[in-house]
């Protein structure tokens, strides 16, 4: 049976509810918290939102769509441009090689497996943009926003999944 | 959840080398993007300004009720010491209004010397002032959007300041917003002044919340506590704008403590120095003890 034309437009919309959302997530991360000590190590939001599609729905959010959101991550947040579109296209492609690990895994697995996953692409981060400055830069500030990112995981981690059961479930 | 099995056909094949060749030549595109942004980076900066400007006007909207959270949370929390506080204010508010009247003093007594030097003032500084609406620092860049852009006059390098002190400098504008460069980014350079001595340095961030003094003289003649100043001889700094307090002094480097408070950051303002007649529709107010004529 085709679908008729209104519902392939529904379909089409709901396709974009990963990016939109990721995109929406950038955005958050970089609101003024104003809390004290905080404001430096913010959690990358994006990174969580990258990780958890290419886990679950890795047809909805493709190489292209990562690297834009990567590349707009960059002119948005002040760090060289390519650093953080570099970071989460390696994040996506580990994920996707590692697809028959991930397959069906418990919440604690994928948490820990994010943790590995979120420290490589700190790293690969601190390392582009040492290179990129010629200088290393302090590494200090990275490591908490690597620890604040990995604790926010499970939040995160459910609302996307409340979103994938509201917008994703048959389409 | 869901996950299609691979499928075994030469499409999918087909497919999995293509998306192989795309994968690669987006991380080269990356690497790319690195090179392009050392080389030209007038582009990138073009780039910036559209991205700023078109989230802007969203990050306005999330903003605000973020910001109304705080301040319930730091009201709450002030409660909790409201006696103390205003003992502590009085004694504050009685030890400044001394101090008033020797700044009164001693400016009736510069501007008297003044005019008997027939001093040419200084152009007059005006101010934009702005909301703060994303602090898009993390780890590796420390920066803030504003909502205020070339539609105000705001240009590439004025500087920016807060209540407290200089908060950093205008790194690119777009048309309705613009990025602040804070004076910790590892890319911050400003001429300063420090202590008494008024000794030339540059303040060169880190990326730490202790930026160092660079190129000053003679080292040895800072200690902690010396004030630090902007000195003005970059031309498009207004010379005297606080911006911190020497912590250390050590053999390599000495660190400063910025007046800059980044968490508390909802305001500020861009100094728009000597361009006073051209500047008609934003209110312009006086300098920190009321500029001279």
């Amino acid at each position: 049976m085709r679908p008729n034309l209104w519902q392939r437009i529904d379909m089409f919309v709901r396709h974009q509810v990963p990016l939109v959302l990721t995109l929406l997530l950038l955005l958050v991360s970089v609101v003024p918290s104003h809390a004290a000590g905080l404001t430096r190590i913010g959690p990358m939001l994006a990174l969580i939102a990258v990780y958890y599609w290419a886990i679950y729905r890795p047809d909805l959010l493709g190489t292209g769509a990562v690297f834009l959101i990567g590349v707009a991550q960059d002119l948005l947040t002040g760090t060289p441009p390519g650093v953080a579109a570099l970071a989460l296209l390696l994040t996506q492609a580990v994920v996707l090689s590692q697809y028959r690990f991930f397959n069906a895994r418990s919440f604690a697995v994928t948490w820990w497996a994010f943790s590995l996953v979120a420290a490589g692409a700190m790293t690969i981060q601190w390392l582009a943009v040492s290179l990129v400055y010629g200088t290393l830069v302090d590494a200090s500030a990275a490591f908490y926003g690597y620890l604040m990112t990995v604790a926010i995981y499970p939040v995160v981690g459910w609302l996307l999944a409340r979103v994938q059961i509201a917008f994703l479930r048959d389409v | 959840m869901k996950q299609p099995p691979p499928s075994p056909s030469r499409l999918g094949a087909l497919r999995s080398l293509v998306g192989r060749f795309a994968f690669l030549a987006l991380v080269g595109s990356a690497f790319a993007l690195m090179l392009l942004g050392k080389a030209d980076t007038a582009l990138i900066e073009r780039l910036r300004g559209a991205v700023s400007d078109a989230v802007v006007p969203a990050l306005e909207v999330i903003s605000r009720p973020a910001a109304s959270v705080a301040k319930v949370i730091d009201n709450v929390r002030e409660m909790a010491a409201i006696r103390e506080q205003n003992a502590l204010l009085r004694e504050e508010n009685e030890r400044l209004l001394r101090w008033q009247a020797a700044a009164r003093l001693l400016e009736a007594e510069n501007d008297s010397l003044k005019d008997l030097l027939n001093y040419v003032p200084d152009p007059r500084a005006s101010f934009v002032t702005a909301r703060v609406v994303a602090d898009t620092g993390g780890a590796f860049a420390h920066s803030v959007l504003i909502t205020a852009g070339e539609r105000e006059l705001v240009e590439k390098g004025q500087a920016v300041v807060s209540g407290q002190g200089l908060v950093g400098r205008v790194a690119e504008a777009g048309k309705r917003s613009a990025r602040v460069l804070l004076v910790t980014d590892i890319n911050s350079r400003i001429p300063v002044v420090v202590g008494a001595g008024r000794l030339r340095g540059i303040l060169a961030g880190d990326n730490t919340d202790r930026p160092r003094i660079l190129y000053l003289r003679t080292p040895g003649a800072v200690s902690p506590g010396d004030r630090v100043m902007t000195s003005g001889a970059a031309g498009a700094f207004p010379p005297g704008l606080p911006v911190g307090v020497v912590t250390s002094v050590e053999e390599t480097a000495i660190h400063i403590e910025p007046f800059l408070k980044r968490e508390r950051l909802e305001f500020v303002r861009v100094v728009d120095y000597g361009m006073t007649g051209i500047l008609r529709d934003v209110t312009a107010s006086d300098g920190p003890l009321g500029r001279n004529r």
